[in-house]
C-alpha cells in the first residue's frame, strides 16, 4: 500500500490499515524489547523441560535435572548430619555424667543444645530459661523431678504428666478443697509458711502442722523438703512455682496444680521431636546452666 | 513476512475471525484448565489426615475469627531452617481438608503447621489470656476473652453439612453425632468411645482446664491438633511433589 497524503515528508511507513482514514504508522518494536521478549520464550520453553513444570494424568513432568525442593532439603540436612555425624553418634549415646571431661563432645553439645532450646524450649522457659510462674526456672538448683543429667535427659525425652509417653513422669496432688474444709486449709498455709520462713500466724501453723503430716508429708516429707521422684517440691525454701503467699498457696491446696510438659523425643512426637543425640545435647546445655546437680 | 501480512484476511472476515477465536481460546483453555482436573495428582496420599471433629472445626473457625492467619502460617516450607525448627515440612494432604486453607503468606509469629503437642494445654491457656507472661518479647495480642464465652455446638452440626457440600468426606454417622461428638471431646468423663472412633487420634481433654465448653476450649482443641495427624513412620517422601 502506498503512502497517504497526509504523510510527512520522513515519516515512517504506515502498516496500510485505513479506517474511515485513519492511519497508524508501522514503528518496528524495540529491538532490545523484541529479543528480551524472544529470550523469555526460549528460557520458558528450556525451563519447563529443565524442572518440574506440567502436570500430567497420574503426575507432574519431573524435568531433565531432576530437581525437587523436597531433595534439596533432603540433601542440605543430610550433609549437615553426615559432617556431624560423628558426634552425634558419640552424642547419643554418650554417658552424659562424664561429657563435660570430654571438652570437644561437651562443648559441640552445649553449643547445639543452646540453638535447640530457643527453638523448643524457650516458650514456656523463657530465652534465658528463668522461666515464669507455673513453668520452672532452669538456672536455680531446685529441682522438681532431679536435676541430675540424665535425670534432665529423661524428663525431656519423656515429659511430665502428658499423654505422648507412657513413661512420663507422672503424679498427681489432690485437689485438697475437696478433702478438708477451708479453715482446715487455712491452717496448712499458714504451717507451709512457717516451715518456708515467711511471716505466718503461730497458732494457725501450730493447728496446721498435724494436718500436714496427715495430708501432705507422703510427698513432701515430714520435714517438707519434698520428693523429686514424685515431682513433690520442696516447700522449706524461697523457690516457689506458683507463688509462696498465702493466697496462692490456699489456691494451690484448694485446686491442686497440674503442670504438663510434654515429651520431646522423636519417638513421641513423629514429625516434630528431637533424637537422641538432640536429647542429650538439650540436657548437657540445661545442666551447666548453673543448676545441675 | 509472509504470514504476518496475511492478518487482514482475518481481521476483515467476521466467521473467520470467530473461528481463530475459538481455536486460541480452546489452546489457551486447555493448558489452563486442563491440568485443574487432575489437581487431585498433586496431592500425595499419607496415612492418618481425617476431617477435623466438631470441636477442632469450631476452633478452627475461631482461628479464622480472630484473624490468627494475620501473623501465623500453617505452612513449613521444604527448606532446612524451616524443617529443623518447626519440624517435617508440610504436606498437601495435611491441609486437604482446609476450607480455607490457612497456610498463610506473612509470619509475624511462628508457623503454627505442627504446633500440636509442643506446648501444654495450661500453657497455651497462659499464652492466649497473657502472651508476654510466657514470652516477654511476644508483639500478640491477648485473647482472655475466649475463656469467657460458653459455647454449646449447637451449630456444628450445620457448620460440618457445609464442609461436606465443599468436599469434606464426613459421614452421615459424624454430621447425626456432631452436637454430642462436640461436648464429648471436651469432657473426659464422658462417654467419648464412639467420638474417638470417628476421628482417630482425638485428643479428649477439658483443654482450658475450666468448667464448661468454652471458645478457648475449641481453639485449644484446634491448636494442639495440629500437624499431629501424618503418620510419619509410614510416610516415605515422594521426590517429584
Amino acid at each position: 500500500m502506498s503512502k497517504k497524503d497526509n504523510n510527512q515528508p520522513g515519516d515512517p511507513d504506515t502498516t496500510g490499515h485505513s479506517w474511515d482514514g485513519i492511519e497508524e504508522f508501522n514503528n518496528p518494536l524495540p529491538k532490545w524489547w523484541l529479543w528480551t521478549f524472544y529470550a523469555t520464550i526460549v528460557w520458558g520453553i528450556g525451563y519447563t523441560i529443565a524442572y518440574p513444570a506440567w502436570p500430567l494424568i497420574e503426575k507432574a513432568t519431573p524435568g531433565f535435572l531432576n530437581y525437587s525442593t523436597r531433595g534439596e532439603v533432603a540433601d542440605e540436612i543430610a550433609a549437615v548430619e553426615t559432617a556431624n555425624e560423628g558426634l552425634n553418634m558419640q552424642l547419643a549415646s554418650a554417658d552424659l555424667t562424664v561429657l563435660p571431661e570430654n571438652t570437644e563432645l561437651h562443648n559441640y553439645a552445649v553449643q547445639g543444645g543452646r540453638a535447640l532450646f530457643a527453638a523448643n524450649c524457650s516458650q514456656c522457659h523463657g530465652s534465658g530459661a528463668a522461666g515464669a510462674v507455673g513453668y520452672p526456672n532452669l538456672l536455680d538448683d531446685d529441682w522438681l523431678w532431679g536435676g541430675d543429667v540424665d535425670t534432665i535427659a529423661y524428663t525431656i525425652t519423656h515429659g511430665i504428666r502428658n499423654e505422648q509417653s507412657p513413661d512420663s513422669h507422672w503424679s498427681e496432688m489432690p485437689a485438697f478443697g475437696e478433702i478438708l474444709e477451708p479453715e482446715e486449709i487455712e491452717t496448712v498455709v499458714s504451717y507451709v509458711q512457717s516451715i518456708s520462713g515467711q511471716d505466718h500466724d503461730e497458732a494457725l501453723a501450730a493447728a496446721g502442722e498435724e494436718i500436714y503430716l496427715d495430708q501432705c508429708s507422703a510427698c513432701h516429707l515430714d520435714n517438707g523438703m519434698g520428693e523429686p521422684s514424685l515431682g513433690a517440691p520442696n516447700l522449706t525454701d524461697a523457690i516457689w512455682l506458683y507463688g509462696g503467699d498465702a493466697e496462692t498457696l490456699t489456691e494451690t491446696i484448694t485446686y491442686s496444680r497440674f503442670g504438663v510438659m510434654p515429651a520431646w523425643s522423636e519417638e513421641y512426637r513423629p514429625g516434630t521431636g528431637l533424637s537422641d543425640a538432640e536429647v542429650n545435647a538439650l540436657a548437657a546445655y540445661v545442666h551447666q546452666l548453673g543448676g545441675g546437680q | 513476512m509472509g504470514i504476518l501480512d496475511k492478518h487482514k484476511v482475518l481481521e476483515t472476515n467476521a466467521t473467520l475471525l470467530l473461528a481463530g477465536s475459538l481455536l486460541v481460546v480452546t489452546v489457551g483453555g486447555i493448558v489452563e484448565i486442563a491440568p485443574l482436573f487432575y489437581l487431585e495428582n498433586t496431592i500425595e496420599e499419607v496415612e492418618g489426615v481425617r476431617p477435623y471433629s466438631p470441636l477442632e472445626l469450631t476452633g478452627r473457625e475461631i482461628y479464622i475469627r480472630e484473624g490468627c492467619y494475620v501473623c501465623h502460617s500453617q505452612m513449613i516450607r521444604p527448606m532446612r531452617d524451616e524443617v529443623e525448627r518447626y519440624g517435617h515440612y508440610s504436606l498437601a494432604a495435611e491441609s486437604m481438608y482446609d476450607h480455607p486453607f490457612q497456610w498463610g503468606s506473612k509470619r509475624t509469629g511462628p508457623d503454627l503447621a505442627r504446633v500440636g503437642g509442643r506446648y501444654s494445654d495450661e500453657w497455651h491457656v497462659d499464652h492466649l489470656v497473657d502472651p508476654q507472661s510466657v514470652v516477654p518479647e511476644s508483639i500478640m495480642p491477648k485473647y482472655g476473652y475466649l475463656a469467657d464465652k460458653l459455647i454449646d455446638g449447637e451449630y456444628v452440626g450445620d457448620l460440618m453439612a457445609t464442609h461436606a457440600f465443599v468436599g469434606v468426606p464426613y459421614t452421615e454417622e459424624q454430621l447425626a453425632n456432631a452436637g454430642a461428638d462436640f461436648r464429648a471431646q471436651a469432657d473426659p468423663d464422658s462417654d467419648w468411645d464412639d467420638m474417638a472412633e470417628r476421628y482417630p487420634k482425638a485428643q479428649i481433654r477439658n483443654f482450658d482446664g475450666a468448667p464448661g465448653i468454652s471458645e478457648m476450649d475449641a481453639l485449644i482443641a484446634y491448636l494442639q491438633m495440629l500437624g499431629t495427624l501424618v503418620d510419619f513412620s509410614t510416610f516415605t517422601p515422594d521426590a517429584s511433589r
